[in-house]
């Protein structure tokens, strides 16, 4: 079975963390650094597979995958076969990339707005407004080897530079929902360990529709609460 | 809203806040917006106190947007958030009608449920029923089933809830759903007594169903429910409709799954295993999905290992993985695959040879490994020396940690089994030189322990390993290595132990002696100061032989080895036993080590003491024989005083099983002491424990017996009497003839190594050929090896700094001007006063402490094995009263059987002191003691009045409390152990002592003020005035 999936961004800091075996809530937090440390000593251009029995238990191996500045981690013992699960993680990366477009790479976009705002300022090129940046994060990605989206994802990241208006205010990067729903994506995958759905396409679809009912049945909360989603209307 | 009641870092809510919520978007702006730890950490501070106050409004709204942060906060931001404040309200928001909120209840519910929160649960047991119905929708339905498979929920301790609601899911496995499917798996995990009438059948029926996606789930279910821990056997039923599947399906996942769970199957049933092996092939040949493929290669290797059409293509298939050159994730499981296979394609794995050392260099981790992995198991004894030579070439150019890694394979390689792959010492010693000499190595621990071993085990390597101990030590550089310490320790001890091979001891010398040694860790420089004692004994004695060559007929009697190494050494090189070169090693020996008397270490200040007495004395003779006017009664006391010590450091020593020891029962009517019963838990906790020592035992020693001792007939008549009863075969006997007399081997090496250990003479014992090993080119020399030789412990074993303590009571006696009589010399000694002639060997005279009944002591000769432990600081004073009651023979307490049996011996030779005076007797005198006034007469060098009977007073005081006469590790007043023994007062220890001693502690105190008490016991023998202490009768 599966025992975890983790989403732990590039800079140690976890993004999305399910365990399907119990590990004490005060574990979880040494097991994404013990994780993170094995992943970032590895090169780039290597198998995908770690043997983890010291962090998870004999018999336990870890698939992952980099893409941009995440890592998508999974861990899965003897009952189930290496490849498959690295499909299953292009499964979960390209659902994640279809379904959330605005979410997922603003994700990224924030990791890359830092260190691109740093190039930025050294650059002098303050005065150049978001339009550079823009330009220089397409570059990069188009560049970087490590950017190894889905084809799909290439264009929602361009489109999404073009709004830079997003851009510079993506400083929230939306994580919440897109905790959420990476969540509901998963939970379309794996239930208790196990793979009970593997084509994206049947994954959105669950999708959509649960984002369809939860429309249905919201009719209380018309005036929100929050200040944010007040002025946003 | 009301005031928050938390203790929270922050101000009072401001009317914006409780006006206003922040939404988890707020939250994560907030959290962003300092980056920094501490900025992160107070805005979650921040925001818990906020949460803390709104989870408990009444509105839903609020409650699942603080919820929401909640989850958020602890599931990302690992916030120290109690179980229960978050899995209440995600139990309450659980039956809310609206279906974001549910969403959330159930996510948080999931998420945050784990024992101490199970007694919530049966709270949420309704609303789970009512939502597992089969009116709700099919996504309510699916909220719950994740409920009911989240880890909590299915661990063992919420057991009822998956059984109140195993009903429920009949409906959901009816209509084959997965997520029913996989749930009802989880519950049979759980509480299989339960779930398994209600939930399996159902479940088998899916594996059946028509619908893929269902027998899929259900194959997966299957899968994970036999998975190893579990029992295979109750799913061997199933078989005709995993069968059909493997032959229908056309979903790789299903296969994959099917194939996991007759791999599992097909080794309980034969038949099995014929009927699926064609399905199998088929799959194998036609299936374009590596993960099928791979999935059948290891079902082929693991599970059908008796079909070689199988076994051949399933070998075809993964050499194509190990070809694929822009994939290292199908060269890694190529190389996974072929360390599958077993002993029987072992040629097939060869044929692979050029890919996997290719694969050594590669930049995967893993695949370097595996790859490693694969040549270890290609080894044996034809291609251990090339693939040895190729690894550590390798490690030399890897990264660290993979050289260790590297160089930890290729010792435990040759290490295994003794050395049984090995087949030419010589080179396996410039091997484990070469590996020590690495650039990364850390493995120094074991290469030093492998380097002394191998010295103990193979004579003929000894000369090579000489040599190559000899290029470890002049290199200066090696010094400031802390890696290399055990690797330079091990070299040291084989310079001192096997000094005769040495071509030039003054450059030994100096190389022991040069500055640089001052970075060694004190341990070290112990190892390294004994070894210039032994190298500047033998050097002597050589001198001084020659010197009697010239001027009078060599004592040939004595000792025949001396004679043979002054054969060789004369062979070698004069120059190195001239005058001059002995002087200048002296005068090095005074300048570099004389400083270091005051050193605090104790072993190291303990073998300064030992070498700048000996150096005095040899200096005295220096400068006799220089104004030729040596008086000859002089001249031959020291003469004879260097022979002793010379005769003390050619007792060979060889390895004795850990096991030995364990073998002895103890003597029938030897009640060591029933008050000791409350340590029977700490002794057997103790003795399950792996030793981590290696024992010796001087086997000269007994060969020098056995020639002159044949007047101790009574006392080994005796003895071999009390093995007989006893089964004591561990021990060197008397006797030549009895070849069980040495630990019991394995092979037959047992008669041979009594042989070489009977005959000194013979140093190049003639090669061994074992019968399996007359393949190899070059004949493999004698390994000693002990039956029973627990591999493991004795690669845990440290033997890299040997103890000389067999020697201390014998090097002080030497030391304080009195020719301690060497064992034979002794003997006759004794002999020839006839009077107590038990005494001539330690075997006797233990037995005669025994007959006279003065102690119980640990019976017979066992005390003879000498260990040399590294860690006897260590130990707790436990281990010696355990000793006393168990005679074990492991660690310190080994070590110790083999003081007590000086001091008894001294107590002994004591009484034949009295009767005899003039005699020279085996005095024991505890070291740095104040009371050695009493022993000793210090200004004169003589015996002090009833000076014995002190002596034997220390004896019996540390055979009662165990302790050292003399122990640093005690706490401060309590090292003198004459002192802290006759004080009437240590009830403090009791504080200083952890728990579980403190009663041995009172226990040892009653007895020792009882003792104290007693006329007869060891407090009467320190009474200041001579007179006052009793008779030993």
């Amino acid at each position: 079975m599966i025992q975890a999936v983790m989403v732990i961004s590039t800079q140690a800091k976890p993004r999305l963390l399910k365990f399907y075996n119990f590990q004490p809530p005060e574990k979880h937090q040494d097991l994404v650094r013990s994780v993170f440390q094995l992943l970032s000593a590895r090169p780039d251009s290597v198998s995908n597979f770690v043997e983890v029995d010291s962090i998870f238990g004999p018999g336990t191996k870890m698939v992952y995958k980099h893409l941009a500045t995440l890592y998508f981690v999974f861990v899965f013992d003897s009952s189930e076969n290496e490849l498959a699960m690295l499909d299953l993680v292009q499964v979960f990366v390209e659902t994640l990339d279809r379904c959330f477009k605005n979410v997922c790479e603003l994700d990224i976009v924030f990791n890359f707005n830092k260190s691109h705002a740093m190039r930025l300022d050294d650059n002098s090129l303050e005065g150049e407004g978001p339009r550079t940046l823009v330009n220089h994060i397409k570059q990069d990605c188009r560049s970087s080897s490590r950017v190894t989206w889905s084809p799909t994802f290439r264009s929602c990241v361009s489109s999404c530079y073009d709004d830079s208006d997003v851009l510079l205010t993506s400083h929230s990067c939306l994580a919440p929902i897109n905790l959420m729903q990476m969540h509901t994506i998963l939970d379309e995958m794996i239930l208790g360990g196990q793979v009970i759905e593997t084509s994206s396409e049947e994954i959105m679809k669950s999708v959509e529709e649960i984002a369809r009912l939860e429309k249905q049945s919201s009719t209380t909360s018309l005036i929100p609460k929050s200040i944010s989603e007040r002025f946003s209307r | 809203m009301m005031a928050s009641a938390t203790p929270a870092p922050t101000a009072a809510p401001s009317l914006v806040d409780t006006l206003f919520q922040r939404s988890l978007d707020d939250l994560v702006k907030a959290l962003r917006a300092d980056p920094s730890a501490a900025g992160e950490s107070a805005a979650v501070a921040r925001a818990l106190s906020e949460i803390h106050r709104e989870i408990r409004a009444p509105d839903a709204a609020t409650k699942s947007a603080a919820l929401q942060k909640l989850t958020y906060l602890s599931s990302l931001h690992f916030a120290p958030v109690a179980s229960h404040p978050l899995a209440f309200p995600a139990i309450e928001l659980l039956a809310s009608p609206h279906l974001p909120h549910k969403r959330l209840a159930y996510l948080a519910a999931s998420l945050s449920l784990h024992p101490p929160s199970l007694s919530l649960l049966p709270l949420a047991t309704h609303q789970l029923h009512k939502d597992l119905s089969p009116s709700a929708h099919r996504h309510v339905s699916a909220l719950a089933l994740h409920l009911l498979a989240s880890p909590a929920a299915a661990s063992a301790d919420a057991a009822d809830l998956p059984v109140h609601l195993a009903h429920d899911l009949l409906p959901h496995l009816a209509r084959g759903s997965p997520r029913a499917i996989a749930a009802a798996a989880r519950v049979i995990a759980a509480s299989p007594s339960a779930a398994v009438p209600v939930l399996f059948k159902p479940l088998a029926a899916c594996l059946a169903s028509p619908d893929p996606r269902a027998s899929t789930a259900a194959a997966a279910a299957f899968c994970d429910l036999s998975a190893p821990p579990a029992d295979a056997a109750p799913f061997l039923p199933l078989a005709p409709d995993l069968y059909n599947l493997l032959t229908t399906s056309r979903s790789n996942w299903a296969l994959i799954k099917v194939l996991k769970v007759f791999a599992r199957l097909a080794p309980l049933e034969s038949r099995l295993a014929a009927r699926i092996v064609d399905p199998v092939c088929q799959l194998l040949t036609r299936s374009a999905a590596m993960s099928l493929t791979f999935e059948c290669i290891r079902m082929v290797l693991t599970a059908l290992p008796a079909h070689d059409a199988a076994v051949r293509l399933a070998i075809a298939k993964a050499k194509e993985f190990l070809g694929a050159d822009d994939d290292p994730n199908l060269r890694y499981l190529g190389l996974l695959a072929l360390g599958m296979l077993g002993p029987a394609y072992a040629s097939t794995v060869n044929d692979c040879r050029d890919v996997i050392a290719q694969s050594l260099g590669d930049a995967d981790s893993n695949i370097r490994r595996e790859a490693v992995h694969l040549i270890m198991g290609m080894i044996d004894e034809n291609n251990i020396m090339d693939v040895a030579v190729m690894l550590v070439g390798h490690a030399a150019k890897s990264d660290p940690e993979f050289a260790n890694h590297i160089l930890g394979a290729v010792l435990a390689a040759c290490g295994r089994n003794v050395y049984e792959l090995v087949a030419d010492f010589d080179w396996y010693a410039s091997l484990l030189v070469d590996m020590a000499r690495t650039l990364h190595c850390a493995q120094g621990d074991e290469i030093g322990r492998q380097l002394v071993d191998v010295g103990m085990r193979v004579q003929d390597v000894r000369p090579e390993l000489v040599r190559s101990a000899r290029t470890l030590l002049i290199d200066p550089a090696l010094l400031g290595n802390h890696f290399l310490f055990p690797v330079l320790s091990a070299a040291a001890w084989i310079s001192g132990e096997y000094v005769d091979f040495t071509k030039d001891p003054v450059e030994l010398v100096e190389a022991l002696l040069q500055p640089r040694t001052s970075l060694l860790p004190m341990s070290v420089r112990a190892v390294y100061i004994h070894a210039v004692f032994k190298v500047i004994t033998f050097c002597f004695s050589v001198y001084l032989e020659r010197l009697g060559d010239s001027s009078k007929a060599v004592d040939v009697a004595f000792d025949g080895s001396a004679e043979e190494q002054d054969a060789r050494a004369s062979t070698v090189r004069k120059d190195h036993f001239s005058h001059e070169s002995i002087l200048h090693m002296i005068n090095l020996i005074q300048t570099t080590i004389g400083p270091l008397i005051e050193c605090n270490e104790i072993e190291v200040q303990e073998r300064v003491h030992n070498l700048m007495g000996f150096v005095h004395l040899v200096r005295d003779i220096q400068e006799l024989n220089e104004r030729k006017a040596a008086a000859d009664e002089t001249q031959s006391r020291v003469k004879e005083l260097v022979k002793t010590m010379r005769t003390v450091f050619c007792q060979e020593l060889g390895p004795v099983s850990v096991n030995a020891q364990t073998k002895v029962a103890p003597p029938d009517g030897l009640i060591l002491n029933e008050n000791l019963v409350e340590l029977a838990d700490i002794v057997s906790e103790d003795d399950t424990a792996p030793s981590t020592s290696i024992f010796f035992y001087p086997r000269k020693c007994h060969s020098v017996e056995t020639r002159d001792e044949p007047a101790a007939s009574v006392g080994l008549s005796s003895l071999s009497e009390h093995r007989k009863r006893h089964g004591l075969f561990y021990l060197p006997t008397g006797k030549t003839d009895e070849p069980n007399d040495y630990p019991q081997a394995s092979d037959t090496l047992p008669s041979s190594s009594n042989e070489a250990a009977n005959d000194d003479k013979l140093k190049n014992v003639e090669p061994l050929f074992a019968g399996k090993k007359s393949k190899a080119t070059k004949s493999r020399p004698k390994v000693v090896k002990l039956d029973g030789e627990d591999f493991l412990s004795s690669m845990m074993a440290s033997a890299n700094a040997p103890r000389e303590d067999r020697l201390s009571g014998a090097l002080r006696g030497v030391l304080l001007g009195r020719a301690e009589a060497s064992p034979s010399q002794k003997a006759s000694d004794t002999n020839s006063e006839g009077m107590l002639n038990k005494t001539g060997t330690d075997e006797s005279s233990s037995q005669s402490v025994e007959n006279l009944g003065s102690h119980p002591t640990p019976s017979s000769g066992a005390s003879k094995q000498q260990n040399h432990d590294k860690g006897k600081g260590k130990n707790p004073p436990e281990s010696d009263g355990k000793e006393l009651r168990k005679h074990r023979s492991s660690g310190r307490s080994g070590q110790r059987h083999g003081k007590h049996k000086h001091r008894e011996k001294s107590g002994i030779i004591g009484v034949s002191a009295i009767a005899n005076p003039g005699c020279h007797p085996d005095i024991y005198v505890p070291m740095c003691s104040k009371y050695a006034v009493k022993f000793v007469d210090l200004l004169s060098g003589h015996l002090a009045p009833k000076g014995d009977v002190c002596s034997f007073g220390v004896v019996v005081l540390e055979l009662i409390t165990g302790r050292r006469s003399m122990d640093k590790n005690q706490p401060a007043g309590k090292h003198d152990l004459v002192e802290w023994g006759l004080a009437p007062s240590v009830t403090e220890t009791r504080t200083a002592q952890p728990d579980g001693s403190q009663t041995w502690w009172e226990h040892l105190h009653e007895r020792q003020r009882r003792l104290q008490s007693d006329p007869a016991g060891p407090g009467e023998c320190f009474a200041e005035d001579p007179k006052a202490r009793s008779l030993i009768c």
